[in-house]
């Protein structure tokens, strides 16, 4: 104790600083005396940091703050910097709801933008709806473009279960395919489920039976002999995160895979990377966005060269991609609207034509979806990797349209 | 629900299943119930040194390449751990109220998980199935994991080392002695500390064999244990707490009620093991095998 208690002042006293130095140059060098005494635009930025689902939500955070610098570069809006308050949701909706309303009341943030999983996008709509906040979804739900949870402060930057499911089908079902599925029994399965089977309707494809999981299970050896029984040419397995790779990791020790090609509503980077090549071999899903992108799209290309230059030759990730493209987005709008007033910025956000990661995307005006690409990947065997990134193919690029969305109509929005 | 689907083979692979699944449900439960039966104490951190278990593995492998490395060091390693455990954490509760040490370990299944998360990450790592166990088998009435089958082999392994050494060797019967009646053994000149000590990383090493075992049928995470705890606890509860036995015969029971739930109502195999586990505390409060009276 006696030892250690002045040597640990010492270096607590000489970070504090060379920490206030470093702060002082910064603002020194970075903004013009315009920027000083402009209120700068807060962005809050609720994501689960903790939790399973931590390396999207730092990925998110990644790519949020590119976007944040990239803008801050250019100069601002005429001098006046951007910045990003991340909140940690822990991903429970509570949680969520707090930190927003906080960002909101204390930390006067001017715009909200996050939130990873559906029904912690919910929540944080709720209080952006209520007090008027304008808020950008990142996180996959079809409910958040019903007129029931939809304002007009509402936008919706991520895919939804409708677009991805149409995807796939349009993909992987012919007429008369007979498709098993092996469902989490929750709202996101269940959305997902609804959009195939609308989906495989249309095509004529054929359910061979369906089976519900219960939410978090870590064993599926039990519903394998079911669905073997089935006879599927298509297993689809409608989960998300753990459930998922573990899920294909046994559908494939039980050999379902020589018998059925298993095709999943969303295909991610990480859960691959958690459940090894050799399990997701030759599985097919969709995403909305996939590095290889930037071979033919040069707003990729841009996107990756950047993000590679900010963090030390990383790539970018799918979910990462949506804290980019949603957050560069609401900095146009904010642009082309010439302040931070709410009103104005949703008018600028409803007018935009956006094409920085993945081609071209704006917002539908009745429920403000993203109308943007959907990328069909295949996860690539082992030995045809080339390095360690090199997770997917690229299938097929499915140009954004809004036919892909459920009508207005449908949706409950009057015109 | 359309029974159109049912045919016998089916039923018959489905039994299968959870026979096999209990196994696994068998070893998960097996650590929990011998820490209890022999020094009373309910681990809560149960789950979590499973997970322990389950990375000690992984690093293992990934240093030597071996999955039997794995399996043989990964275990012994966390094992080691529960000796430091008892030695510094549970040993100075001893003679307090039995909820400090449920205290203590339901903590350490909290600095477990952040332990893991600060070394491994929080995102999971892959666990490839050995090349020489991939594979399924044709069983006649259906294909299963030959991994599986293996599992199932070395638990049925694991159960007849611990019969042997628990009921046909001299250490044996100390434990059994100590386990009734300590004050005695410790009047008769054993050293029931040390007892306890090597009893605590025994099973210890069992979670840790079980993550290890389990880890190629599932993916390896910082939450992996979560679900096993309560698992766990359901089955030493059904067998009753402390009783091998009662581990045994209710890790297999279970196996099979949530595998033939999963064929006819399959959103409720997770629920159906409660619903298990509540009706026989109706019926029998100290579970199958449990002596009455046996409180915490």
């Amino acid at each position: 104790m006696i030892r250690q208690g002045p040597g640990y002042s010492a270096v607590s006293r000489r970070t504090l600083v060379r920490g206030m130095a470093a702060a002082g140059a910064l603002a020194g060098i970075g903004m013009p005396f315009v920027a000083r005494a402009a209120e700068p635009i807060r962005i809050g930025f609720p994501t689960p940091v903790t939790g399973p689902f931590g390396a999207e939500a730092k990925d998110q955070i990644r790519s949020a703050e590119l976007a944040v610098k990239q803008f801050n570069e250019a100069g601002g809006l005429n001098g006046r910097m951007a910045e990003l308050l991340v909140r940690d949701d822990k991903l429970n909706p509570g949680e969520a709801a707090t930190r927003t309303l906080e960002l909101i009341e204390k930390d006067r943030a001017h715009f909200i933008v996050g939130a990873l999983s559906s029904a912690v996008q919910l929540s944080v709509n709720e209080i952006t709806r209520s007090r008027k906040v304008l808020y950008i979804s990142i996180s996959q739900s079809d409910t958040i473009n019903e007129a029931k949870d939809f304002s007009r402060h509402t936008f919706h930057e991520a895919l939804n279960p409708h677009m991805t499911t149409a995807a796939v089908a349009k993909h992987a079902f012919k007429k008369g395919t007979r498709v098993a599925y092996l469902v989490a029994d929750y709202a996101y399965g269940h959305e997902m489920l609804r959009g195939f089977k609308r989906a495989a309707a249309a095509i004529g494809a054929e359910t061979a039976g369906e089976i519900l999981h219960p939410f978090g299970a870590p064993d599926y050896s039990t519903f394998m002999p079911r669905l073997r029984s089935m006879r599927p040419d298509i297993l689809c397995i409608c989960n998300f995160g753990r459930d998922q790779a573990n899920s294909i990791k046994q559908a494939n020790d039980f050999g379902l895979k020589k018998a059925a090609r298993i095709v999943v509503p969303v295909l991610l980077h990480n859960q691959r990377l958690a459940g090894g090549a050799d399990a997701f071999e030759g599985v097919v899903g969709a995403s909305n966005y996939y590095w290889r992108l930037g071979e033919t799209v040069p707003s990729a290309k841009a996107f990756n060269d950047a993000f590679r230059a900010a963090y030390g030759g990383a790539l970018p990730t799918d979910y990462g991609a949506y804290g980019y493209t949603a957050v560069r987005s609401l900095l146009m709008a904010v642009q082309a609207a010439g302040d931070t007033d709410t009103d104005r910025v949703i008018a600028a956000l409803e007018a935009l034509q956006y094409d920085v990661a993945k081609g071209s995307e704006r917002y539908r005006a009745c429920d403000h979806q993203a109308i943007q690409s959907v990328l069909i990947t295949e996860s690539k065997k082992k030995s045809e990797m080339q390095g360690e990134a090199d997770l997917f193919k690229i299938l097929e690029v499915e140009p954004g349209a809004e036919a892909m969305l459920r009508s207005c109509d449908e949706l409950g929005h009057r015109a | 629900m359309d029974p159109g689907f049912l045919d016998l083979e089916l039923i018959a692979m489905q039994l299968f299943s959870g026979v096999a699944l209990g196994a696994v449900f068998v070893m998960l439960a097996l650590g929990l119930s011998i820490i209890f039966g022999m020094l009373g104490i309910v681990n809560f951190a149960h789950g979590n040194v499973f997970m322990v278990g389950a990375y000690a593995g992984v690093f293992v492998m990934e240093r030597t390449g071996s999955f039997w490395a794995a399996l043989l060091f990964g275990p012994l390693m966390v094992g080691a751990l529960g000796l430091l455990i008892e030695r510094f954490l549970i040993r100075p509760l001893a003679g307090r109220s039995p909820d400090d040490p449920l205290l203590l370990t339901f903590g350490l299944g909290y600095v477990l998980v952040e332990g893991v998360r600060i070394l491994f990450g929080s995102d999971g790592l892959p666990f490839a199935t050995p090349e020489e166990l991939s594979g399924v088998a044709d069983l006649g009435i259906g294909f299963f994991p030959i991994y599986r089958l293996f599992v199932v082999g070395v638990v049925a392994l694991v159960l007849v080392a611990l019969w042997y050494g628990l009921e046909r060797t001299r250490l044996g019967l100390i434990v059994r002695a100590g386990a009734r009646d300590p004050e005695i053994l410790r009047v008769l000149g054993v050293d029931i500390q040390r007892l306890w000590l090597w009893v605590f990383a025994l099973g210890i090493a069992l979670a840790a064999l079980g993550g290890v075992l389990a880890a190629p049928m599932r993916s390896v995470n910082p939450e992996m244990g979560n679900v096993v705890l309560g698992e766990a606890f359901a089955v030493t509860v059904i067998g009753g707490m402390g009783s091998l036995m009662g581990s045994v015969v209710a890790g297999l029971l279970v196996g099979i009620v949530v595998s033939m739930t999963a064929l006819f109502a399959p959103e409720m195999a997770s629920i159906a093991m409660f619903a298990f586990m509540a009706l026989v505390l109706l019926v029998r409060p100290q579970g199958l095998f449990g002596k009455p009276g046996l409180g915490v």
